[in-house]
């Protein structure tokens, strides 16, 4: 029997259309656009100003707090200016446009293939060159990962938990470079175990996956401390807890942090970014994105330049199809609808889904036949339509009694709903305006 | 191109199901007992069944539409479900004005004034059923005997009426049971749909792999039975019959997969689904051992649909990392 979380979850259909899709390198556009806010805490302050020349891997704004990360250019060329774009998250914020010119690289960055198994830095090493490297959560939370690598007092690290589930449908970034970089992300693995000081790290796969279990199993037989592990397909098993759950059958108490099951997840995306960082000193300045959806005629898994518009992608991919209705950043359950196409790949950009115009139109609600089918799916063991009640009447104490903060947004509710409920829109704001409660009560 | 883009919240993505999808479902659920209640009781448990359903959706659509002033939803398919089970829960000779007294009250008192699907907090069919049980005593607890002779007999309100297994037990008749293996199949008398415990658990196993219902509810309310009848059997089997006669007579079956599991007015967490099913099953044994009335089945599901929002508040899913 194959492990997974043991509350709640569901089997959207996968979708993984580009699953068979080498990764293809895009071409470097005339223009990116680099906003100072590709993660969790506060935005990066740029460093550079108009007219600064850059080269690819240049810093170009560093961390503006201890939860923060540093950002890089991906590009050579100049700066254009400073100036407000839109992001995926709809907003207009500060962002560095820089006009490219040539392909110029940091001399520091070693360019090659070949795999450096080697390092002999310290771990506070390890951390620092991963912070200066502007490594964040790549599974799409965009957590700074030095953050994670430095437990706070009291905690301590027994476990490095490698998340590469990719539990969202349609998405193949993670499964494609696990087919294409299996070893550097091994490597990668290790640093990260070294760097928490831990002899020991799962990498959970699901089973969907098979061809990258096989390979990755093959491989890792020779990094002492890493184990692979299949997963049984279940959403959203890529969630921290869930994960955690799924691996090593501890449950992270409500409130708390990973941590303090002995824990340490990271994507399978960041390990190959922290292999590169520590290894090759090169910046995270590129990723892996897929590009997919029904209607999209190639769908395809491009490594991409940060700060490229999501626009030449899906040009690369086929276009644009005539009835697009959505275009979503990220996959199709906890991703984020865009309001332009024009808007950057960023750090946090795992996938660009195009849902025609029939999908995206939801259908209307009915009121709730307490069918129960929520509570049964809920991964976190809450009850949704209760706290969506909660919200619609504003009984915030009755929401926070029912650990309205300790919902993920996975969207399984709102998926399995038969009145088709929006539960987790209603949630959501609940769960902002709670913390907000308690934050205030707090200060 | 740019205007056009819908954007709206995550999930982004639906699983297809809907209200309509489970209704149907419990019907296609009901279809094995419906096909034995006609094999065994004929005309008359056709009649019954096409009233019912008839009544309950004329007037859940007048009801919308002339004093709620709202579109009629009967697409949903919850009226026809409401219908099929109240028409299980009657016998197969009850002329055609009580049915539509019955239908009323179910739609009417026990559904529409309390806004519709999903706000009641009884189960519509068994609100339908009780207010006949108490209008119409005597109609309503005279059953037809089987047909021993003819499948589908032509008979109707003419039917040659006797005595039920829960009447024989009330009275302490204990010798004149019928066999055990004319319960499972339903050669017995009884309302037109409950007689059948074969066709009633078809049914369940096709709820259960469309998941339509858990198994909490159903198999609390078995269990309880089972163990209480079989003690009481246990400790004077002269007096109480034994616990598998008590499973397969009566409505227990019928309202325990198909009453009682009803999503409206059952709890939601697992935990509460078993407390309503153990409170169920110890209520219908204290009335059929103990009370005036030979079944207890509506009136203990009644009960606890009464109990269910105590419930709903006591008794939480099980939390995420919680104790």
């Amino acid at each position: 029997m194959l492990r997974t979380f043991r509350i709640g979850g569901i089997h959207p259909p996968e979708n993984k259309l580009s699953a068979d899709k080498k990764i293809t390198v895009l071409a470097t556009p005339k223009q990116v656009i680099i906003p100072l806010s590709q993660h969790i805490g506060a935005p990066a302050q740029a460093v550079v100003k108009k007219g600064d020349p850059v080269k690819v891997g240049t810093l170009l704004a560093k961390a503006g707090g201890f939860v923060s990360a540093n950002i890089h250019s991906s590009v050579s060329g100049k700066v254009n200016k400073i100036d407000n774009a839109i992001d995926s998250s709809g907003y207009k914020r500060p962002a560095i446009y820089i006009d490219v010119e040539g392909d110029e690289w940091e001399e520091t960055i070693d360019r090659s293939d070949a795999l450096v198994k080697e390092c002999t830095l310290s771990s506070k090493e390890i951390v620092d060159k991963i912070a200066a490297a502007g490594i964040v959560g790549l599974g799409g939370a965009t957590f700074p990962t030095q953050v994670k690598l430095m437990p706070p007092p009291g905690n301590k690290a027994e476990i490095i938990i490698i998340n590469a589930v990719e539990c969202e449908p349609y998405l193949t970034s993670d499964h494609s470079l696990m087919l294409e970089k299996s070893e550097q992300i091994l490597v990668g693995v290790t640093l990260l175990m070294k760097a928490v000081h831990v002899n020991k790290a799962i990498i959970g796969i699901e089973n969907n996956k098979p061809d990258a279990i096989a390979l990755m199993q093959k491989q890792a037989v020779s990094y002492p401390g890493i184990e692979i592990m299949p997963l049984k397909v279940q959403y959203p098993q890529g969630g921290e807890k869930q994960l955690i759950d799924a691996v090593i059958r501890r449950q992270v108490k409500s409130g708390a942090l990973p941590i303090s099951a002995g824990a340490v997840v990271q994507n399978v995306g960041t390990a190959y970014a922290v292999y590169e960082a520590v290894q090759k000193n090169k910046p995270l300045f590129e990723r892996v994105v897929t590009v997919t959806g029904k209607a999209v005629s190639n769908p395809s898994n491009f490594l991409v330049r940060m700060g490229t518009p999501i626009s030449t992608l899906i040009e690369a991919a086929g276009g644009i199809p005539e009835n697009t209705g959505k275009i979503i950043g990220g996959g199709p359950m906890m991703g984020k609808a865009l309001i332009s196409a024009e808007v950057p790949v960023t750090k946090g950009s795992s996938g660009v889904l195009l849902l025609t115009q029939e999908e995206s139109v939801r259908k209307p609600m009915h009121d709730c036949i307490r069918c129960a089918k929520c509570v049964n799916v809920c991964p976190m063991g809450l009850n949704p339509t209760l706290l969506m009640n909660a919200t619609e009447f504003k009984e915030w104490e009755l929401a926070e009694k029912n650990y309205i903060t300790d919902c993920i947004e996975c969207g399984s509710c709102s998926y399995t709903c038969p009145a088709n409920r929006p539960l987790l829109d209603y949630i959501r704001s609940g769960k902002g305006k709670v913390m907000g409660i308690i934050r205030a009560r707090k200060s | 191109m740019e205007n056009k883009l819908i954007v709206s919240p995550s999930p982004h993505i639906h699983g297809g199901d809907s209200i309509s999808k489970n209704m149907y479902g419990v019907l296609i659920a009901l279809v094995p007992a419906f096909l034995v209640s006609l094999y065994f009781f004929g005309l008359g448990a056709l009649i019954v069944t096409v009233a019912s359903v008839f009544f309950c959706v004329l007037f859940e659509y007048l009801i919308q539409k002339f004093l709620m002033k709202k579109e009629p939803t009967l697409y949903d398919g919850s009226a026809i479900l409401t219908g099929v089970l109240l028409a299980f829960n009657l016998p197969s000779n009850l002329p055609i004005w009580i049915i539509a007294i019955g239908a009323l009250a179910a739609i009417g008192i026990g559904k529409m004034s309390f806004g519709g699907l999903g706000n009641n907090i009884f189960n519509p069919a068994l609100t339908g059923r009780i207010f006949l049980l108490i209008s119409f005593p005597a109609q309503m607890t005279t059953w037809p005997i089987v047909d021993a002779l003819n499948a589908f007999p032509m008979t109707y309100t003419d039917a040659t009426t006797g005595a039920t297994v829960l009447s024989l037990m009330n009275e302490g008749a204990l010798d004149k049971l019928p066999a055990v293996s004319d319960m499972l199949v339903g050669n017995m008398g009884g309302s037109l749909g409950e007689v059948s415990a074969l066709a009633l658990i078809l049914g369940l196993f096709y709820m259960l792999w469309k998941k339509i219902i858990t198994w909490h509810i159903p198999v609390s309310v078995l269990a309880t039975v089972f163990v209480f009848t079989g003690i009481m059997h246990l400790i004077n089997p002269a007096q109480y019959a034994d616990p598998f006669v008590h499973l397969l007579s009566g409505g227990l079956m019928l309202g325990a997969i198909f009453m009682a599991t009803d999503y409206v007015t059952s709890p939601m967490s697992k935990s509460g689904m078993l407390v309503y099913g153990v409170g169920i099953g110890i209520l219908t044994t204290v009335i059929r051992l103990f009370g005036s009335y030979p079944e207890g089945m509506s009136f203990a599901i009644f009960i606890m649909n009464g109990v269910t929002p105590l419930i709903n508040s006591y008794m939480k899913p099980k939390h995420f990392g919680g104790k």
